[in-house]
């Protein structure tokens, strides 16, 4: 190599929100102010170039039909795979879902959890609560839940880092996270924090 | 439905629900989408199967509204909940400017979204409904940015353009978006003294104007309506600024089956449409709003339509302003 490598430590974390649908702005807010390069990923090669990737809140029934018809699906899968920190907040949680509960909905099978579809309820049971988040230290989180899903089944391998009305709402195994709720919503930024730090941690492993 | 207690947490929030943050929350979250008019649970099963994030239920498409003429109301209540059991997308449905009755029977029945819209006929000619009674969010047609800051004052959680719904032109819902994006711009430069005076011309509280002034955008979602009938539509109104899109006619209109140039209607009076048109159309219009700076997914988006034509479309200087669906409410 003639260019002299930076530390990888100095370069802030590119993360990439995936563009096809949902809240997105309000993702690229809170990484920006998070300390992270916000990248806008709508195909396949904006995929290939960041670190890690959200999938935003949005509509799950039509993101997966969207990652379907413009060839997404199968890129995504493999860069997970390979080690790509992942985080689904709600629609992007039941998109990376092993399976739908009651429903015959593809997913991307990335986390072996079972999510239950607007299991609080319709809009009118969305609502505001506190959550306790011990990852992230012991001031309540401010839990946005909007037509949110819950974890109804985590297996083995996945670790349950936060219930909500006796459900898994923050779920973690290995590089993949989820949320039932909306940190972006929040005005919080320490979820954001935990992931950007997730995704340093995945660059210093494979730079080492 | 909730089957577990509560976490017996009493500090902070502890399950609030309808609060201005889930309401325009759930705006937010269709971002980028396309919400799509449907008459029966058949077309909401189509417009869910073309990648629509919502589908708004109503009495009849706007066109039908406009060529059959009388009263427009709220859509029958047992059909609505025929298309919510149909669909697991969110589902809206219209009413009555100022009808907050219907309103209440929306709410209760749990729909997600209520549109107060001037696509069906007035109810109260003075008054819009007090939305930010409701913990059902609502969404609003607006022509300029004064009529949406009033609708906001009032409680409502989104904003579409107006556009001339049923119409198949968009150069309504052009001059509405452009009138919104430059008010905006150019309250954004007004000296913070005569924000007072902006605020009482349009009828909005002055901490609303002082926020749309700071943060130079509406502090909801804002959608584009009235008009989009192609995939290069709904492009053109999404690099005007909408966050997104609402199709009434476009898709179920283009569909229609027409025989010696009269509709065709089912035994429950409804139009009958093909559904592989009706699909066409739905995902060409959806791609178009997903990759509406790209052209060339805008070509293969058009490409997809098959040779289907587009919904015919009204010369608007042809008509009355009586028949102006727009000038209704404001």
């Amino acid at each position: 190599m003639e260019t002299e490598l930076k530390p990888v430590t100095n370069v802030p974390a590119s993360v990439g929100v995936l563009a096809l649908q949902g809240d997105v702005e309000e993702h690229l807010h809170a990484l920006a102010r998070a300390g992270a390069a916000p990248r806008l990923v709508k195909t396949a090669a904006e995929l290939e170039a960041v670190d890690g990737l959200i999938v935003p809140g949005g509509e799950s029934t039509t993101v997966i039909r969207l990652l379907d018809r413009f060839e997404l699906a199968e890129p995504l899968v493999a860069r997970v795979r390979a080690g790509m920190p992942f985080w689904g907040t709600c629609m992007g949680m039941i998109v990376a879902a092993h399976d739908v509960a009651q429903l015959d909905q593809a997913t991307l099978d990335l986390i072996d959890i079972t999510v239950r579809r607007n299991a609080f309820g319709r809009q009118i049971a969305s609502e505001e609560a506190d959550l306790v988040i011990p990852v992230l230290g012991e001031r309540p989180f401010p839990g946005v839940f909007i037509r949110a899903p819950w974890v109804e089944r985590a297996g083995p391998d996945v670790e349950v880092l936060a219930t909500h009305r006796g459900y898994g709402v923050f779920v973690r195994q290995g590089n993949v996270i989820g949320t039932s709720f909306h940190p972006e919503l929040s005005g919080d930024g320490r979820l954001h924090e935990y992931f950007i730090g997730m995704v340093q941690s995945a660059r210093k492993a494979a730079a080492a | 439905m909730v089957t577990q207690g509560d976490t017996g947490m009493n500090d902070g929030r502890n399950g609030e629900t309808g609060t201005v943050k889930v309401k325009r929350g759930l705006a937010q979250m269709l971002k980028g989408g396309v919400i799509m008019d449907v008459v029966t649970a058949e077309q909401a099963t189509i417009a869910q199967e073309a990648g629509a994030v919502a589908v708004m239920a109503l009495e009849r498409i706007p066109a039908d509204i406009r060529s059959a003429g009388g009263v427009a109301r709220m859509s029958d209540l047992s059909l609505v909940a025929r298309i919510m059991d149909a669909v697991t997308i969110p589902v809206m449905a219209k009413i009555r400017i100022g009808h907050f009755a219907e309103a209440q029977c929306l709410q209760a029945l749990g729909v997600d979204y209520i549109d107060e819209s001037e696509v069906l006929t007035p109810a109260d000619e003075r008054y819009h409904v007090d939305k930010a009674r409701f913990k059902v969010p609502f969404v609003c047609g607006a022509r300029d940015l004064g009529e949406a800051l009033r609708r906001i004052s009032e409680g409502a959680a989104m904003i579409r353009s107006k556009g001339e719904a049923g119409s198949g032109n968009i150069v309504e819902a052009v001059r509405h978006m452009r009138a919104i994006r430059d008010a905006i711009a150019e309250l954004g430069a007004v000296p913070e003294e005569e924000l007072v005076a902006r605020a009482r011309d349009v009828g909005a509280s002055l901490e609303l104007v002082k926020e749309v002034a700071r943060e130079k955008r509406l502090p909801v979602v804002l959608f584009c309506a009235g008009g989009v009938s192609t995939p290069a539509d709904a492009a053109l109104m999404m690099q005007l600024g909408a966050e997104g899109i609402f199709v009434g006619s476009g898709i179920f209109k283009a569909a229609a089956i027409v025989k010696n140039g009269l509709p065709e209607y089912d035994e429950g009076g409804f139009a009958r449409i093909d559904p592989d048109i009706a699909l066409r159309y739905a995902r060409a219009i959806v791609s178009a709003t997903t990759h509406f700076e790209d052209a060339q997914a805008v070509v293969e988006a058009h490409k997809s339509l098959g040779g289907a034509r587009p919904m015919y479309g009204l010369d608007l200087r042809q008509l009355d302003e009586k028949q102006l669906l727009a000038m209704r409410g404001n």
